[in-house]
């Protein structure tokens, strides 16, 4: 463990950065010292992943100073900062997929023969090597292509050891792993740490954050809170500083009697993704989509929407069938579909907040076919202010929002179509504590008003809290239904998980 | 400036998007263009004539006409590379017709037929079978002209009738404003209007810039790019017309390389290659600033390979500067930051 006086290995002073209008991050200090790992915490568009890119010398601070062993810095790029030794591992691992593990490993760096060649055996005895300090059996010579994100992040970390990273940023790793995978992870970097490296960990996860890390910073809107040993706060204390207020209740679904049925999915296969899946959602109902990830919860839901097609079966809203295969007629029948990738689904990063909110909305919003900018500023600008989405200009690339904000954009592009069923898949991944209370309230005065609505979600908590009803789907089929009285994180699990269910 | 908060939105609103207006590529290239039709006008003799203008005009005609879809197309970020093939494929068809001897009226609408026809192929390649499209655009330019030369070998059909021939040459009574000028005008108003005020406009730079979210919108996007080959090659065919009648010949090398031409025009009025970014506007200054250099360099009795530098450099240079500009405006902004925070820290 570091002592309180040792000297950073990596300081943040007094940075500032901005995007258009939107201050991203302003004024904040912070030291990452050798042995220790500190956590960053914040709700999304707080300023993390800014403060992130940063580091990686992605971004370059508008004012302030990044020291590293305490001289200053100024990265024109990635490779400077790789070269001071700071590593950075993403969310989505990014290796080059066609290349065998070693490789990646190696990439940039490759030891060379005599004679300038790569010298392949050094590369896969490196990598070996590296393996055998983590202490996790992965194959060199295998293509990174089907590694498991877990594993890739693994990769990815042996791939900062090899470039000998004295500092090592880890953005949101855990969030699409499971509980095991983390365990792994975590004992990985408590040994790295304990070697002497300086980690910056990022979570929304309290629980990691307490079991992984001694020191904490806490943002809040572009600003520094706090800088604290972790022992010193309790989790209540952190979520009252991100969020600068008490959160009441987390999940606050309101009972409502449901109404109609409105969307009757029946006998729905699709060969190799999923089989024989049947269920019914009723106006004011929230039916939520459980399971493990791989078991076709996505799929099933993208099916019904027509994104992806499926081979036999029917979906029916409002009694009448829907043509498979077409989103259009998905959006005409009053379905909306808010996708599990914001990035690549749901949103066109290049294009404007308003170009995003109005675009499923285009031909409703033309008179006599024309489109004139001010039609569709005015609905997004309702929307977008409906949501509280914390935004510069409606002109703005939807890109340079925080990823909670984005959410929010996704949420009143489909708002926007007044949709009878909304499906949401994941709506609250990489969300922070106060957004998603927010998200979870929306869905529930939705439900309240007669919306019927479909969560996946891989959030037990959230699932538990939001749903009526909850479809356990495992290996493409629907293992249980189950009602919310029924429903525990037990129940739920062990039907994920392919064990008999005991009511 | 803590939180930014609505009502707050209006103040620097309206400065800031008026600079990054006037910043914008589309507006330098119009600057450009005006400029260089200025400086031309003094500078280089018989430029400014009322004659010249309308060489001028029959010049732009066909790359400005085939630029119109092909910039649609480039903006899904698709290419069209078929364009001037089918364009000399129409052409040999007309001289073809011609010699069956059917009428030129019912000759002009079929050419145009035969162009959509090219088009559908196209479109047929890229969106039914997921080909790319710069493989089955290329590939398609050998084919299309190729076809044009068994149409009607290494001969050329010349007797068109005079009235036809005459009205593509010919100007507005006799003054300088030809008369296919009211053609552009009206070609470039629906197309502008079709790519920037309508949902199917909108739906283009959805796609580009990506298009599984466009299609997660409800964007049918292999509808969408279909369409537009269609109209591309009915462009052509239109354009093969055209051409025929201006030179008043008929062959299957006509309008070859021409492709080029537009793709560098499209380019240098700002339409990304990767899709998703450019305007109608911009192009229109690509086009008349490309062809007026084109016209003064000629007039000053430079060579034709010469001005195949010009047109290279001038694409090369479209892709170059719009991030060179957005680099030194990007170092700008920050050492403007800097100094702000120097000054209020003493």
């Amino acid at each position: 463990m570091a002592e309180a006086n040792a000297r950073p290995r990596l300081e943040v002073h007094d940075v500032t950065k901005s995007f258009g209008a939107v201050a991203a991050v302003q004024g904040v200090s912070f030291p990452l010292y050798p042995g220790e790992a500190h956590a960053l915490v914040g709700e999304n568009g707080a300023g993390k992943s800014t403060i992130v890119k940063m580091l990686a010398g992605v971004h370059r601070p508008d004012t302030g100073t990044l020291r590293v062993d305490g001289a200053d810095v100024d990265f024109a790029g990635p490779a400077d900062a790789k070269a001071a030794g700071i590593a950075v591992i993403y969310q989505e691992p990014t290796l080059f997929p066609d290349l065998s593990v070693a490789e990646n490993i190696a990439i940039g760096n490759q030891p060379l023969t005599r004679l300038r060649q790569i010298d392949r055996k050094e590369m896969t005895a490196n990598a070996e090597r590296l393996f055998r300090r983590l202490g996790v059996p992965l194959d060199p010579s295998r293509p990174a292509r089907g590694l498991s994100i877990a594993d890739q992040q693994l990769v990815e970390i042996a791939k900062a050891l090899s470039a000998e990273a004295r500092v090592l940023i880890m953005d949101e790793p855990t969030a699409a792993l499971s509980a095991v995978e983390v365990e792994r992870l975590f004992a990985v970097v408590r040994s790295l740490r304990d070697e002497g490296a300086a980690i910056m960990f990022i979570s929304h996860r309290f629980e990691e954050i307490t079991a992984l890390c001694e020191r904490v910073t806490i943002m809040r809107d572009g600003k520094h809170v706090a800088t604290e040993l972790v022992a010193d706060l309790s989790v209540d204390d952190m979520i009252r500083r991100m969020v600068g207020r008490d959160l009441s209740a987390l999940f606050p679904k309101q009972d409502v009697e449901p109404g109609e049925v409105v969307l009757e999915v029946d006998g729905l296969s699709r060969e190799g993704v999923f089989k024989d899946i049947s269920f019914s959602v009723r106006a004011g109902e929230i039916v939520a989509l459980a399971g493990l990830v791989g078991a076709g919860r996505s799929e099933v839901m993208q099916a019904v929407f027509g994104v992806d097609p499926y081979d036999s079966g029917t979906v029916k809203v409002h009694g009448r069938r829907l043509k498979g295969g077409s989103p259009r007629a998905a959006m005409a029948a009053g379905m909306a579909l808010v996708p599990e990738d914001r990035r690549q689904q749901g949103l066109v990063m290049e294009l404007s907040i308003e170009r995003n909110v109005t675009l499923p909305r285009a031909r409703k919003l033309a008179r006599l076919g024309l489109l004139f900018g001010g039609t569709e500023r005015e609905a997004a600008e309702t929307w977008t202010r409906k949501l509280q989405t914390k935004l510069g200009r409606l002109t703005d690339a939807v890109g340079t929002l925080s990823g909670g904000n984005q959410q929010k954009v996704v949420l009143a592009k489909w708002l926007a179509t007044g949709p009878k069923l909304l499906i949401v898949d994941e709506p609250t991944r990489g969300i922070d504590v106060g957004t998603k209370a927010e998200v979870h309230r929306l869905m529930s005065s939705l439900a309240a008003d007669g919306l019927a609505v479909v969560m996946v979600s891989s959030e037990l908590p959230e699932v538990l809290g939001m749903a009526d009803r909850i479809l356990v789907l495992r290996e493409g089929r629907i293992a249980a239904q189950l009602t919310r009285a029924e429903a525990t994180e037990e129940s739920v699990m062990y039907a994920a998980m392919g064990q008999e269910v005991s009511v | 400036m803590s939180d930014i908060d609505l009502d707050q939105r209006p103040a620097n609103n309206r400065s800031a998007v008026l600079k990054s207006r006037l910043t914008s590529w589309d507006s330098i290239i119009l600057v450009l263009t005006v400029l260089v039709l200025i400086i031309a006008s003094f500078t280089v003799d018989n430029f400014g004539t009322s004659r010249n203008f309308t060489f001028m005009v029959l010049d732009l005609l066909p790359i400005i006409l085939i630029a119109l879809p092909m910039t649609m197309i480039i903006v899904t970020g698709e290419i069209d590379l078929s364009v001037a093939s089918t364009l000399g494929l129409t052409s040999s068809m007309m001289g073809w017709l011609w010699n069956q001897g059917l009428s030129i009226e019912s000759i002009i609408p079929l050419c145009i037929v035969i162009g959509a026809i090219c088009g559908v192929v196209n479109g047929f390649l890229i969106t039914g079978l997921g080909l790319p499209s710069l493989a089955v655009t290329i590939g398609t330019l050998a084919l299309y002209r190729g076809l044009a030369f068994v149409v009607l070998g290494d001969g050329a059909v010349a007797d068109f009738p005079w009235n036809y021939t005459g009205w593509v040459t010919g100007t507005i009574g006799d003054g300088a404003v030809p008369n296919v000028l009211i053609l552009i005008v009206v070609l470039a108003l629906i197309f502008g209007i079709v790519q920037h005020a309508t949902p199917f406009g909108r739906s283009l730079y959805a796609i580009g810039a990506n298009a599984q979210a466009a299609h997660f919108s409800g964007i049918r996007v292999a509808r969408t790019k279909f369409w537009l080959y269609v109209a591309s090659g009915a462009v052509a065919g239109l354009v093969g017309v055209l051409w025929t009648l201006r030179y008043s010949s008929a062959r299957a090398d006509n309008g070859a390389g021409l492709e080029l031409a537009v793709v560098a025009a499209v380019l240098l009025g700002g339409v990304s290659i990767f899709g998703g970014k450019g305007s109608l506007p911009g192009v229109l200054g690509g086009v008349v600033l490309l062809t007026a250099l084109q016209n003064a360099l000629r007039l000053e009795d430079v060579s034709g390979q010469a001005l195949n530098i010009v047109t290279g450099s001038l694409l090369v240079l479209s892709v170059l500067l719009p991030n060179v500009t957005s680099a030194v405006r990007g170092n700008w902004h920050r050492r403007k930051l800097r100094q702000a925070s120097a000054t209020s820290a003493q």
